[in-house]
């Protein structure tokens, strides 16, 4: 049994499904930052069987989780603070995303302008469909 | 928050005919109207006032319909026609541009090949912004200049018994105008194409979801007696997979004479023209093909916009 310790202050991101730890790493510009991080891979699950968990420390006004919400909204958010949980965060659609999709069309004005940030709002909040702010082609990209 | 454009007033911008609300495009359309009615009254609204027609791409039919609505209010133009002859052949950015012409005239209408090109310089503009046409995307005075010739026409925009014929999937003039129009509940609409170039099916669940009357048929003889309103587009060989049913199937989407005979006496024929031979041209004689009336409406269309848009009224 892997053990990894309390956090004092930070998120336990639970019931990540198996194999998309790192992309929640990636997207939420983890690697970027240079507080502690744990990332279990493939943890027994009751619900899921397998999943991920990554645990962050780090001051809770830091993090923006946005994003997780569309890599899967059944993750579960633990917010910590003083080593105790403060709340269990609810994920909801973003109504805009910026600088996490790309825009695959070739004819939209992004394809040419290299420095204009990559903005999708939400089309279809039932669908989970996010179309280009600037096109209104809808995201191909896998979260 | 408000934008205050450079003129101190509050700015706007045209990207998509939804831009404007239905009470606010009834106001553009009365205005439209007015100068119509009274080109004299308006002829001198703009003095002192530029247009800059920011051309990406070559149209001359839409640049020209602009200009010439700037100087009938009796404003001035400038502009370019094609990308190389703009700084953008140097890798000049659109918000650079933009910045640019703001400091030069005091409203810009934009026709670029990617699509988004002109939200990209509203963001940095402090003029308003007219999108000209977008790539496949939006060609909002295109739509507006459809609305307004029905509603001249015919007295309003709802009611209507409405038929699109052609090239349903790729037809941007088509799609723009079904959402506009979709704003009025009591339109009907028949979609007459070929299996390849029928709606999209984003389109198709918009309508279903809607609840809205529409039906999609293959022969415009079956139908036309049944219509207030036809709206023609080309339906062009490079988007047939084989020729075999391009052959077949072309001649469907001709109006003659003789097709036209079906057609209730008080229907309108509209087309957003270039016309290649989807429409005879012994058609164009006869009472209900509007399509050359449409391009006078474009001018008046895209007047009450200048006008609105640099808030002269």
């Amino acid at each position: 049994m892997l053990n990894v310790g309390k956090i004092e202050e930070g998120f336990v991101l639970d019931h990540i499904p198996a194999g998309k730890g790192m992309s929640v790493f990636y997207h939420l510009g983890l690697d970027h930052m240079d507080c502690m991080v744990a990332i279990i891979k493939n943890a027994r699950s009751g619900r899921l069987g397998r999943k991920d968990i990554i645990k962050v420390e780090c001051d809770i006004d830091l993090l923006n989780l946005d994003v997780l919400a569309v890599i899967d909204h059944t993750i579960t958010v633990n917010v910590v603070k003083d080593g105790e949980i403060l709340e269990k965060r609810t994920l909801v659609l973003p109504k805009e995303l910026k600088g996490v999709m790309h825009c695959k069309n070739p004819r939209c004005i992004t394809s040419i302008e290299q420095e204009l940030p990559h903005i999708f709002y939400l089309a279809d909040p039932e669908k989970e469909i996010y179309r280009c702010k600037y096109c209104d082609e809808k995201n191909s990209e896998k979260m | 928050m408000e934008k205050i454009g450079k003129n101190g007033k509050p700015l706007r911008h045209l990207m998509t005919p939804l831009d404007m609300s239905v009470e606010e495009l009834e106001e553009l359309f009365d205005l439209a109207e007015k100068i119509k009615n009274d080109p004299d009254g308006y002829a001198h609204i703009c003095d002192r006032k530029k247009l800059a027609t920011c051309f990406y791409e070559p149209s001359t039919r839409t640049r020209l319909s602009f200009e010439t609505a700037m100087l009938d209010l009796g404003g001035k133009v400038i502009g370019f026609s094609d990308a190389s002859s703009s700084s953008a052949s140097k890798g000049e950015s659109v918000s650079d541009t933009i910045r640019v012409i703001s400091c030069f005239a005091d409203i810009c209408a934009m026709r670029h090949p990617k699509e988004g090109a002109p939200m990209v310089a509203a963001g940095r503009s402090t003029i308003p912004v007219i999108n000209a046409g977008d790539g496949g995307h939006q060609h909002p005075t295109q739509t507006l200049t459809d609305m307004l010739t029905i509603r001249s026409l015919k007295g309003s925009l709802d009611g209507f018994t409405i038929g699109l014929c052609g090239d349903l999937k790729f037809g941007r003039t088509v799609h723009s105008l079904v959402n506009a129009m979709l704003r009025y509940p009591a339109n009907k609409y028949v979609f007459i194409s070929p299996e390849e170039l029928k709606i999209p099916s984003y389109l198709r669940a918009k309508l279903i979801e809607m609840k809205v009357d529409f039906k999609e048929v293959e022969r415009l003889e079956d139908v036309l007696p049944s219509l207030d309103l036809l709206y023609m587009t080309r339906v062009q060989r490079e988007r047939f997979f084989n020729e075999e049913d391009y052959v077949r199937l072309k001649d469907f989407y001709v109006l003659n004479k003789k097709k036209l005979e079906l057609a209730p006496k008080d229907m309108l024929v509209l087309h957003p023209l270039p016309r290649v031979n989807e429409i005879s041209v012994e058609v164009d004689d006869d009472p209900r093909a509007v399509y050359f009336k449409q391009v006078q409406y474009g001018v008046y269309v895209r007047q009450a916009l200048i006008v609105t848009l640099l808030g002269l009224v």
